[in-house]
C-alpha cells in the first residue's frame, strides 16, 4: 500500500493480570482504508481498538496517530485527537437518559466545536447526520424506543457527527440479524467513500468482512497471525485462517 | 480453613476501604479543578432533593404522628403528658429525622446511583463519555456526591418540619393543644445546640451515600448481574455508614457538651 499510515502499532503487549492478550503485536492503517481486524472472542481485538482511542493503555510499545506517539498524551491532547478519531462501540453507548438528538449534540458540546450560540448550526449537523443514516424522523424519541438496528445507526451517526479522519467499529454487526447487519456493513463502506475515512473494523463477521474489508488482519494469541485481503484470506490453505472462514 | 478465610475477608474488607477512600480523595481532587459541570450538577440536586421530596414528605408526616402517638401513654402514666411536644421535637430533631431521612435516601438515591451507573458502565456509555471529551468522573461522579451533600439537609430539614406537623396532629388526636401552643412549646424545648449537629452530621450522611452509590456504580463489573449487586451493596453500605457516622456524631456532641 503507497498511501501513508494514520496509525501505526509497533510491538504493543497488555496483559490483564496472567491474562496476556496483545503480545508484541504490530500493525499499521493507512489513508483510506478498511482494515479488518479478525479473531476470536476474547483474543484480544476489542482491548487493541481501546488502546488506540486511549480508554486503554498498553503495557508496552507505541501506537502512533498521524504519525503523533499518543503514550505521551495528557487528557487534553487525548480529547483533540479523539475528535479526529471516532469509535463505535458495541453495545453502541448511547445515553440512556436523553434524546436521540442531545445524544449526537454531546460531542459536539463536549469538544467545544460548537457551543449554545450555534444552536441552528447544531441543529444542522444532527440533522445532516441523522440523515446519513436514514433516520431523521427518531431526532427526538428515547433510545429505549428504538430497535436494535435503529440503535446501531443513531451510534454511527453520533460517531460521524464529529467527521472523524478515522473510525474504530467494535464489531458493528453483533447482536443484529443478517439483513441488518448487511445494511450496516454496506453503510460503513458508504462512509468511507463519502468521507473519505480510515476504519479499523473489528469482526468476526464473515458477511461483514467480505462487504467492507480492503485488508484483513488475523489476530490469534495476542498476535498478528496472518495478513491479507478477504479474498487472499478466505483462500488460505492455513487450518487456522481456513477455520474462520469455513 | 476458617482462619485463612477470616484473613481473606479482613483482606477484602480493607481493600475495598483503601478502594473508597481513594475514590473519595480522587473526588476531591477532581471536584476542585474545572471543568465545573454546573449543568449536570443542577440537574442531580432536582433528582435528588426534589424527586425525594414526596417519599421523605410523607415518611416524616407518618414518623412524627406515631411516635406522637406513641408516647402519649408512657408520659400520661407519669403525668408529663404537657411535655409531649418537647420529648417529640427532640427527639425529631436530634436523631430520628436526619436518620430517617438519611436511610431513605440511601434506599432511593444510593441505589439508584448504583445502578444508573453499573448500567452505564456495562453498556460502555462511560467510556463514550470519555471518547466523547467528557471527564465521566466529574460529569457523573463530582456532581452526584455534591448533589447529595448539598441536598440531604435540606430534605432533613423539612423532614423535620412535616415531622413536628404531623406531631401536632397526633397531639390532637386524644387532646386538644392549641396550633399556637404547641409550636411555641416546640421552640422553647429546642436549641441550636439540637439543631446544629443534626444538620452538620446530615451532610456527612449525603456525602457518605452519594460517594458509596457512585462507587459500587462506577466500577461496577460482570454485566447485569453485576449491575443489581452493585445497587444492593450501595443500599447495605451507605446504611451501614449512615449508622456509622450517627455514632460518632453522638460521641461528638457529648464530648463538646451539646448533648
Amino acid at each position: 500500500m503507497n498511501a501513508e499510515p494514520v496509525i501505526e502499532i509497533v510491538d504493543i503487549n497488555k496483559s490483564f493480570g496472567d491474562n496476556h492478550v496483545l503480545r508484541d503485536f504490530t500493525m499499521n492503517l493507512y489513508k483510506g482504508e478498511n482494515l479488518v481486524v479478525l479473531g476470536k472472542s476474547g483474543s484480544g481485538k476489542s482491548v487493541l481498538i481501546k488502546c488506540i482511542i486511549g480508554l486503554l493503555t498498553p503495557d508496552s510499545g507505541s501506537i502512533k496517530v498521524f504519525g503523533e506517539d499518543i503514550s505521551e498524551y495528557d487528557r487534553r491532547e487525548l480529547d483533540r485527537m479523539r475528535v479526529k478519531v471516532g469509535f463505535l462501540f458495541q453495545s453502541n453507548a448511547l445515553y440512556d437518559s436523553m434524546t436521540v438528538r442531545e445524544n449526537l449534540e454531546f460531542p459536539l458540546r463536549r469538544h467545544h466545536i460548537k457551543g449554545k450560540q450555534d444552536a441552528e448550526e447544531v441543529e444542522v449537523m444532527v440533522m445532516e447526520a441523522l440523515g446519513n443514516v436514514g433516520l431523521e424522523h427518531t431526532v427526538d424519541m428515547m433510545p429505549a424506543e428504538l430497535s436494535g438496528g435503529m440503535r446501531k445507526r443513531i451510534a454511527l451517526a453520533r460517531t460521524l457527527i464529529l467527521r472523524p479522519e478515522i473510525i474504530l467499529y467494535d464489531e458493528p454487526t453483533t447482536g443484529l440479524d443478517p439483513i441488518t447487519g448487511r445494511e450496516i456493513s454496506e453503510l460503513i463502506v458508504e462512509v468511507q467513500k463519502k468521507y473519505n475515512a480510515s476504519s479499523i473494523i473489528i469482526s468476526h463477521d464473515i458477511n461483514c468482512i467480505s462487504i467492507t474489508s480492503n485488508r484483513v488482519v488475523m489476530l490469534i494469541d495476542g498476535r498478528c497471525y496472518a495478513e491479507g485481503t478477504y479474498q487472499e484470506l478466505s483462500g488460505s490453505e492455513d487450518p487456522k485462517v481456513r477455520e474462520f472462514f469455513k | 480453613m476458617g482462619r485463612f478465610l477470616s484473613i481473606v475477608g479482613k483482606n477484602v474488607f480493607l481493600a475495598e476501604m483503601g478502594n473508597i477512600t481513594r475514590f473519595a480523595g480522587r473526588f476531591f481532587v477532581e471536584g476542585f479543578k474545572p471543568r465545573y459541570e454546573f449543568r449536570e450538577f443542577i440537574r442531580q440536586c432536582y433528582w435528588v432533593g426534589y424527586k425525594s421530596l414526596p417519599l421523605v414528605g410523607i415518611t416524616a408526616f407518618i414518623m412524627g404522628l406515631v411516635l406522637t402517638i406513641q408516647s402519649r401513654p408512657t408520659l400520661v402514666e407519669f403525668g408529663a403528658e404537657s411535655m409531649l411536644p418537647a420529648m417529640v421535637s427532640i427527639s425529631l430533631v436530634r436523631e430520628i429525622s436526619p436518620v430517617i431521612t438519611a436511610l431513605i435516601c440511601a434506599g432511593k438515591v444510593g441505589s439508584g446511583m448504583g445502578a444508573e451507573l453499573g448500567s452505564m458502565r456495562v453498556t460502555e456509555q462511560i467510556d463514550a463519555m470519555e471518547v466523547s471529551g467528557t471527564n465521566p468522573f466529574k460529569y457523573l461522579i463530582v456532581t452526584r456526591i455534591l448533589a447529595t451533600t448539598l441536598m440531604l439537609p435540606v430534605l432533613s430539614n423539612l423532614s423535620n418540619a412535616v415531622a413536628l406537623y404531623g406531631g401536632y396532629l397526633g397531639v390532637n388526636i386524644r387532646g386538644t393543644v392549641s396550633w399556637h401552643l404547641y409550636w411555641s412549646q416546640v421552640y422553647d424545648a429546642l436549641s441550636y445546640g439540637d439543631l446544629i449537629p443534626s444538620i452538620i452530621k446530615t451532610f456527612f450522611f449525603g456525602f457518605a451515600i452519594g460517594l458509596v452509590g457512585c462507587y459500587k456504580g462506577y466500577y461496577s463489573t460482570k454485566g447485569t448481574e453485576g449491575v443489581g449487586r452493585s445497587a444492593n451493596s450501595a443500599v447495605v453500605v451507605a446504611s451501614l455508614l449512615v449508622f456509622i457516622i450517627d455514632l460518632i456524631a453522638v460521641q461528638i456532641t457529648d464530648i463538646l457538651g451539646l448533648t
